[in-house]
């Protein structure tokens, strides 16, 4: 894969490995900390920051890093963790440039799950969002599944009124990628599109539109 | 009894009247002059007759008129009917529901002819004769619940009952007061009222669960809730909020009472046979304010309980906006008096509005 740009100032709060998401509504998922679990076979899909909960996995597990079969998506982090990862020593690793040229794979994988095959997944809400819905419908029951966030608070959030998903949302209100609404954001979360929801914030008051603040701020 | 079915219209122009009988047969939501949230669940056997409580799924001079609107809403948005693969079974069940209740409670409106698994439905309002084969997608133009529901008024959430949660898992919503089934099908009953201010800490939704998972069959359940709209728009989804919620913005002194409408739904949750579903009809009334006051009880109630909403209340109800606005009117038609207990309109009871 080409290099993209440096990776940004990890002690900025909204990159902070260790963010911790204030108290919000049932729809919400809520995240945890990666542990080894003993299984058959272990699958590791990360992007960006998730590989520092992946390279602690190994740290504490190398035996079941050495089994495992690790999707990584690097997003704005390059090469930063790429080399490590691979130091580690997992039996597959697969880097990917986005989520989406992965997805095949992804899907290819888990045709093949067996019980006893343990799903970890760290990094960004919306790969994590995305990556469970995969499992799920492959047929991998919850309590097999952990998730750790790490990185960007960004979020993937659905338009409401267009149905298209914007990747990577920043700030609140902010523009609609697809019909162009401005769209406020909310808390309110679908686990099927792994997305939260955006909704229109002018529609009482066309054009009256507050400046876009950035998310937790 | 006949019904004479309005030919109106929800949008647009809103031609949508209540008559007299209408009114008087208002599901009121209020039984005391104040508001908080509770399980205020009940049976579903019947109630006065004339009521909108009598009959299993209440027919009503709207009907036509709220069917056609439901196809305009699908014909532009196919996902507001949605059903995830494993409810199919549901659906079937929810058909043979409503068309063996309309058909006994209405046989002037409805029929259902069954030999085996070879149905006819007649649907004399709506012009429909058709004879298909119960279970058979092959032989219905849409899926079971769709089929059936667009011949029935209300909106239609089918819930999936496993590991002690209800799962929403299909449903038709045309009519709902703002929240969108393409988003919230597949969540548990806890995640999908996250949005909801006040009544998770107050446990309400923890009891209201444990009794919907023991509703059982032939024993439905029915409770009321209610909100504000302006103009008597049955689509308030927030797939178009960014076209009707300007509406908000144009009430005044002088059309408050004509434009701003009391919402209220009932709903009822039935056990369905086969698949062991519940299903939860959302049936949607709507009544002017300036109808609302022309029962003296109703109109001093309804001020009272509208003025001391808590902020939050009105806030996720979406009128506290114009919630000056419409405490001002509805103070004209309260006189101060008290009003008797319980939600009928007690017309020969209450005294008129004493005026002054």
């Amino acid at each position: 894969m080409s290099r993209r740009a440096p990776p940004k100032i990890l002690t900025r709060n909204i990159y902070m490995s260790d963010f911790k998401f204030p108290p919000s509504i049932k729809s919400r998922p809520v995240y945890g900390v990666l542990e080894p679990r003993p299984g058959k076979s272990h699958l590791m899909i990360a992007d960006a920051e998730g590989a520092e909960a992946l390279l602690r996995l190994a740290s504490e597990n190398p035996e079941i890093f050495s089994g495992a079969h690790i999707i990584y998506i690097p997003k704005d982090t390059g090469e930063t963790f790429v080399e490590r990862l691979r130091a580690a020593a997992p039996a597959i690793l697969h880097v990917s440039p986005s989520y989406a040229a992965c997805l095949p794979r992804l899907r290819r994988v888990l045709s093949d799950a067996h019980m006893g095959l343990q799903v970890y997944l760290a990094g960004t809400e919306g790969l994590m969002g995305q990556a469970m819905v995969e499992a799920t419908n492959a047929g991998i029951p919850h309590s097999a599944i952990q998730t750790e966030h790490r990185g960007s608070v960004a979020r993937r959030m659905q338009c409401v009124h267009c149905k298209g998903i914007t990747e990577d949302v920043m700030t609140d209100p902010f523009v609609c990628s697809h019909c162009g609404l401005t769209l406020f954001v909310r808390d309110h979360y679908s686990r099927r599109l792994a997305a939260f929801q955006g909704v229109c914030i002018d529609a009482e008051e066309p054009g009256n539109i507050p400046a876009p603040v950035e998310l937790y701020k | 009894m006949t019904i004479q079915f309005n030919d109106e219209t929800f949008r647009d122009d809103y031609t949508f009247r209540n008559s007299p009988w209408a009114i008087k047969r208002f599901p009121f939501p209020f039984h005391e002059d104040s508001y908080m949230y509770s399980v205020n669940m009940e049976r579903h056997r019947g109630g006065p007759k004339g009521s909108v409580y009598e009959k299993r799924f209440d027919v009503d001079e709207h009907y036509l008129s709220e069917m056609r609107d439901r196809a305009l809403v699908l014909a532009e948005d196919p996902l507001r009917c949605q059903s995830l693969p494993h409810m199919t079974l549901a659906g079937w069940d929810l058909l043979e529901l409503i068309m063996v209740a309309k058909s006994e409670d209405y046989p002037d409106l409805f029929e259902l002819h069954r030999n085996g698994n070879a149905w006819r439905w007649v649907n004399k309002p709506m012009g429909i004769d058709h004879s298909f084969t119960f279970l058979d997608d092959a032989t219905l133009p849409h899926g079971p619940m769709e089929y059936i529901t667009r011949q029935t008024q209300g909106d239609f959430a089918v819930l999936d009952q496993r590991d002690d949660n209800l799962w929403m898992d299909a449903g038709m919503v045309t009519t709902q007061a703002d929240w969108s089934l393409d988003f919230d099908i597949g969540m548990n009953f806890f995640e999908w009222h996250a949005p909801v201010p006040l009544a998770h800490e107050m446990g309400v939704f923890q009891r209201a669960l444990k009794f919907l998972l023991n509703v059982q069959q032939g024993s439905p359940a029915r409770r009321l809730n209610w909100t504000m709209t302006v103009n008597p728009l049955l689509d308030t989804s927030p797939e178009n909020y960014h076209k009707w919620g300007i509406q908000k913005t144009e009430l005044t002194p002088e059309n408050v009472g004509a434009k701003q409408h009391l919402r209220v739904e009932l709903q009822t949750f039935f056990r369905l046979p086969r698949s062991n579903a519940l299903v939860f009809p959302i049936r949607c009334y709507l009544i002017a304010l300036q109808d609302v006051v022309s029962v003296p009880k109703w109109g001093r109630r309804l001020h009272r309980v509208i003025r001391d909403l808590p902020v939050e209340l009105a806030t996720y109800k979406g009128f506290v906006r114009n919630r000056p606005l419409i405490v001002e009117y509805l103070s004209q038609f309260d006189d101060g008096l008290p009003t008797s207990d319980g939600v009928w309109p007690d017309l020969e009871t209450e005294p008129p509005l004493r005026s002054g």
